[in-house]
């Protein structure tokens, strides 16, 4: 039989998804109805990077207005078990905080309400009281012995600890005539749809079973964890996803943990509830990437060969290990050589944690923590031999000749040409003006540079690599896991026309385009022709635990499924046409509409008039076929096989090759970066569609870009989180991205079925450190820390500056770690000072005079309480203050000093004030310094300084019209106050 | 302004892509949560809610705006468009959507109305809008799935086409 026309796959199609989305059509999450009565739930989150609860009080919350239930982590853990945790260690994760909270944003409390506005009122009304413990961020602090153990049930902060060992390394070491080593930290970052997470979810007491609405991205082997923390059976858990997603890049797998929190709240609710996550939320909460400290050293020949690695990295997972984590970590276990042939290699792993926001899938996985590393040292070789990079990396490259090519640590490179690819690069790239435009910019004294990498990128996740993290005995007894089961659905209906489904939950990336023209070129049919569903429902479609969109599994094995099914699907209609046409099946084409005879073109019938023939006619079925109406195919690739006992893991099924290069520009002043040419070349096999491969990596390129210059989740020592919002988490715009110069090599995979691989995440592993090698060229730094900003390239440019004057001698204990604020001023009032003084002293006048107060109250003589609310840029809310006078000086000067905290944060300060009469006037002058944390710290960062001048002058100014106007009373008069409504003069 | 109490809920009436629309809301209702789910216009997105990202960019009185820091009392009597009244027809798209959709300008879609939005207002203000007018408005508005490139390209292209030179051409 001969096989359709390959006419649509390659081709730049316009997508189907598009019309939608350009005319506010599209169907997120937020968008689609909800049952009458769905409430909505808002989610009280912790302040503190580290803190036991002593206590919280939701009664006022509970009692307010439309307010249904309140949950506690007690209440959740009583209807729920601890989700699964990935190591064999004595740890528990929860959704919620139950003893302690471990991370600022980690939820503490969930108010269910008739709408969110209530909910998020009611959310005022909880108290909690907060036992601040000592926090730990940085890992390797972490792990040292005095550490502050963040799980006691670990004891430790160590989670896992594994070696692993391939060839003979100390024998490579010791013969080298070279050992490079370096030590480098790959930040925290996370990709930041622009969409967050959403879910909607109800309770079926009668059955016992859960119905979950979320935007979810897979992979479905965390159903498993979700029904098990639901103490339900799977099929008791039903999960669908919304027909549109707005971004993911991992990040949207993180969802889980909410959905557990929503499904049971609907349940003690009692009616569906309703969650969409705020940005703040996003960022401080949802997930990020892993953060890691590696240490790597090289066995090199003088000619650059590299003959050993010795891996030592450290991954900090945050506070909870959850699934699918550690597989940050292993998810590059196959390609710790990356693209180079190294047959000696160590590596120690180790997992730990710290009181940070919990780490997940994230674009990249694990490749840019890898390459960061590897790449580096190869420009360190460079450097130290006195070679020129790109000779190390020819030096070290897998021979074109060897592919398939198995590495020392067990994947098996499908196909590839990489030193072809990359004498292609710089040829078309325009290599040779870079190094001219590189020398005429450094003979004018300017700081220019040029990076390179070589990178594999791995594609369809074997789902058993992550039992690497296991011994091999522990991986026996726990069974094997193996395999990449993707999934697709092609069926006909009575006329004709086709749909097609697969478990692929896109989130923008046009699946439902490419299964398109894929189906109609098997079927010879327009993709027009093709309805395609790519949303999921647990209950009713075919998946498997592989599926999902991670992993860019898409083009390599989702639509390879889809070409299988749709390939069985024609054989079997081509049967029932060899019937009707009276020719053999092998002579039936499938073209342009029509079904017909090779050898007679003449002899075709339309293909919906065959197609529907089951339907109506089974009868009249050629004998053996039972059907042709629908098709479901498994596939998993044969090569994904279960680690090895000797712990070889082809943890990926198919590998790209991208080598990449830029020259960059570091503003000599102040320390900008500017890009001047960025070039990247991809092998990534077969492009189904040319448009849709080059957006996935010019996105890469900028969520990348973001990664190398801008982007950190940055923490205070104290834990406290300092990136809260868009404007302190720096997510770059179109005056940042330069448009990189795209390069194409086509080697097919010879294992996936349309000779695709995956190439969504290359450049978030290659762009970084190839940006961080360029930016290392230029000011001949030996070592570079990312985010690149300007602040920290600027200290290696200029001396260190002198501290600026007036800032008062730290005097109070200040928070290590949180925002830091100083300030002071005078005012001046119109009274003398013993009036001043009594009033600064009366709480009355104080309750009047400062900004925001309900209530002051007397402890004593030198002790006030104070309930304030405050806005700070996009968060008000409600303060407890306490406040505490000392060295009084009637009536001349006082020192203050206070805390104060409140759902929104907390902070400490001191204050001193004097007073000084001139002519039955007083001039008060202050300063102040104060450190702020929690959620203020991290959403209002950057206006603390000026919100706090505000409103201490707003203070003074209050009290000065307060003097003015009653001229000695200590109390506001009624009078007073009427008058000065009325806009009379004080 | 007429005064407003706090919890209660008040009448807002405005012209939304050219026809009334009403609706209860308390004052601190936000514009995008009126337009969304007391309009069910679900075309603006919400992506940050502090004004950063551009996502729920709508045109009032002719003008782009956030939505997400109005609230919908403001817009008494105003004039609204949103994604929803670029089409010239439900079937047809517009030469800037077009142009999106010829030249992948979008992934996801989710910062796809407020980029619409912002960039319309641009090209019918300045139909001679330049390079750098373009990447200028584009940068209040944040997107993670394109890179921006496609995006400028299809602005690019639009402003091309508003000005009569020449036809939309897909970019590969
Ligand atoms: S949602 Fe309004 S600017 Fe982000
Ligand atoms: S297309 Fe997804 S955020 Fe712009």
């Amino acid at each position: 039989m001969e096989l359709a026309g390959q006419t649509w796959v390659g081709q730049s199609v316009p997508r189907v998804e598009d019309a939608a989305l350009l005319t506010g059509r599209g169907r997120f999450i937020d968008d689609l109805a909800t049952r009458p009565g769905t409430l909505e739930a808002a989610i009280l989150r912790s302040p503190h990077g580290h803190a036991e609860i002593r206590a919280i009080d939701v009664e006022k919350a509970r009692a307010a207005r439309g307010v249904v239930a309140v949950l506690t982590g007690r209440d959740v853990q009583a209807l729920t078990s601890s989700m699964v945790v990935g190591v064999k260690a004595p740890l528990e994760c929860w959704p919620i905080a139950t003893d302690r909270v471990r991370y600022v944003g980690e939820p503490v409390a969930i108010v269910v309400a008739t709408n969110r506005y209530l909910a998020e009122d009611a959310m005022d009304l909880i108290e909690v009281e907060y036992g601040a413990l000592p926090a730990v961020i940085d890992p390797l602090a972490a792990l040292e012995a005095d550490a502050p153990v963040i799980h006691p049930s670990l004891g430790r902060n160590l989670a896992s600890d594994r070696s692993f060992r391939y060839g003979e390394p100390e024998a490579a070491f010791a013969a080298a005539p070279h050992r490079v080593e370096i030590a480098v930290r790959y930040p925290r970052n996370s990709c930041t749809p622009i969409e967050c997470y959403g879910v909607v979810a109800e309770y079926d007491p009668g059955e016992d079973s859960y119905d979950v609405l979320a935007n979810f991205q897979g992979p479905f082997s965390i159903h498993a964890v979700i029904s098990r923390a639901l103490k339900v059976p799977g099929n008791r858990l039903r999960l669908r996803t919304p027909p549109d997603s707005g971004g993911s890049f991992g990040v949207k797998q993180g969802v889980f943990p909410y959905i557990v929190l929503m499904a049971v709240a609907a349940r003690v609710a009692g009616a569906p509830v309703k969650w969409i996550e705020d940005r703040l939320e996003n960022l401080a909460g949802a997930v990020s990437a892993t953060n890691r400290a590696t240490r790597l050293a090289a066995a090199v020949e003088r000619d650059g060969r590299i003959t050993a690695l010795d891996w030592d990295q450290v991954e900090d997972c945050g506070a909870h290990l959850r699934a699918p984590e550690p597989a940050t970590l292993y998810r590059m276990h196959g390609n710790m050589t990356g693209a180079y042939a190294v047959r000696n290699v160590l590596i120690r792993n180790r997992v730990v944690l710290t009181n940070k926001t919990p780490t997940g899938l994230n674009r990249g996985f694990g490749g840019p923590q890898v390459y960061f590393a590897l790449e580096r040292l190869v420009q360190r070789i460079a450097l130290e031999l006195g070679l020129d990079p790109l000779d190390v990396i020819r030096a070290n490259l897998v021979p074109t000749a060897a592919f398939p090519y198995k590495t020392a640590t067990g994947a098996i490179l499908d196909s590839g040409d990489y030193l072809g690819s990359m004498e292609a690069a710089l040829l078309e790239g325009g290599h040779a003006e870079l190094l001219r435009r590189r020398d005429a910019a450094r003979a004018e004294g300017r700081l220019y540079g040029i990076g390179y990498t070589a990178v594999v990128e791995p594609s369809v996740s074997n789902m058993g690599y992550i039992t690497a993290v296991l011994q091999p005995a522990e991986r026996k007894k726990a069974g094997p896991k193996n395999g990449a089961q993707a999934t697709a659905t092609v069926a006909v209906d009575p006329v004709g026309s086709v749909t097609v489904h697969v478990a692929s939950v896109p989130q923008g990336q046009g699946h439902r385009t490419v299964l398109g023209q894929v189906v109609a070129d098997v079927l010879g049919l327009r993709p027009s022709d093709i309805r395609v569903a790519t949303d999921m429902d647990t209950v009713k479609d075919a998946w498997s635990i592989a599926s999902g969109n991670y992993a860019s599994r898409f083009a390599p094995a989702v639509a390879g499924a889809a070409h299988l099914a749709a390939t069985r699907l024609r054989d079997r209609i081509a049967r029932v046409a060899a019937g009707q046409l009276n020719v053999r099946p092998e002579d039936i084409v499938f073209r342009g509409g029509r079904i017909g005879s090779a050898s007679n073109p003449e002899n075709a019938v339309p293909f919906t008039r065959v197609a529907a023939a089951t339907h109506w006619a089974p009868g009249t079925l050629p004998e053996g076929l039972e059907h042709a109406i629908r098709e479901t195919v498994f596939w998993t690739p044969p090569e994904l096989a279960a680690p090895t006992e000797a712990d070889e893991v082809n943890s990926s099924l198919c590998h790209g090759f991208i080598f990449d290069y830029c020259g960059v520009e570091v503003d000599r002043v102040t320390g900008e970066v500017r890009i001047d040419r960025y070039v990247t070349m991809h092998d990534c096999g077969r492009i189904l569609h040319p448009g849709m491969v080059a957006g996935q990596v010019t996105g890469g390129f900028a969520h990348a870009l973001g990664a190398a210059l801008y982007e950190e989740y940055s923490y205070g020592a104290d834990g406290s989180f300092q990136s809260g919002t868009f404007a302190d988490y720096l997510v770059p715009t179109v005056m940042e991205v330069p448009e990189p110069i795209l390069l194409h090599r086509e080697t097919r995979s010879p294992v996936t079925p349309l000779g695709a691989k995956g190439v969504g995440e290359g450049n978030c592993m290659s762009t970084p450190v190839c940006i961080a090698n360029a930016v290392a060229d230029a000011m001949g730094l030996a070592d570079v820390t990312l985010p690149l900003v300007p602040a920290v390239l600027a200290s290696h440019l200029h001396p260190a500056e002198t501290a600026p004057k007036g800032r008062p001698a730290a005097t109070a204990p200040a928070l290590s770690g949180a925002r830091q604020l100083f300030g002071e001023g005078t005012a001046e009032v119109a009274a003398p000072a013993q009036t001043v003084w009594d009033m600064l002293l009366d709480p009355q006048t104080l309750q009047t005079v400062i900004p925001g107060a309900h209530g002051v109250e007397k402890v004593s003589d030198t002790h006030f309480k104070a309930d304030v609310t405050l806005g700070v840029g996009p968060v008000k809310g409600r303060y407890r203050a306490e406040i505490h006078l000392a060295d009084l000086v009637p009536p001349r000067s006082v020192t203050l000093s206070g805390e104060t905290s409140g759902a929104l944060g907390f902070g400490s300060g001191r204050g001193f004030i004097t007073l000084t009469e001139t002519e039955g006037r007083t001039i008060l002058g202050y300063r102040y310094e104060a450190a702020i944390g929690g959620k203020v710290a991290s959403v209002g960062g950057r206006l603390l300084d000026g919100a706090a001048r505000f409103v201490i002058g707003q203070f003074f100014a209050s009290l000065a019209r307060h003097a003015g106007g009653q001229a000695g009373e200590s109390r506001p008069g009624v009078f007073a106050r009427v008058r000065r409504l009325f806009g009379g003069a004080p | 302004m007429p005064r407003l109490g706090a919890d209660r809920r008040h009448e807002v009436r405005f012209t939304l892509n050219g026809r009334p629309v009403e609706g209860e809301a308390e004052p601190r209702m936000l514009l995008t949560d009126f337009l969304r789910h007391v309009l069910g216009r679900t075309g603006t997105h919400v992506g940050c809610e502090h004004g950063v990202c551009g996502a729920c960019t709508v045109q009032i009185d002719g003008a782009p705006a956030r939505a997400c820091l109005t609230l919908a009392v403001q817009v008494e009597g105003a004039e609204i468009r949103t994604v929803e009244g670029l089409a010239p027809a439900p079937d047809r798209l517009s030469v800037l959507q077009e142009s999106f959709r010829a030249h992948h300008g979008l992934q996801c879609g989710f910062c796809t109305p407020g980029i619409l939005m912002s960039l319309d207002e641009l090209l019918s203000r300045r139909p001679d809008a330049s390079e750098d007018d373009i990447r200028h408005q584009l940068s209040g508005h944040l997107c993670r799935c394109t890179g921006y490139a496609p995006i400028m390209k299809a602005a690019l292209d639009a402003a091309r086409r508003l000005r009569g030179e020449g036809e939309t051409a897909a970019d590969a």
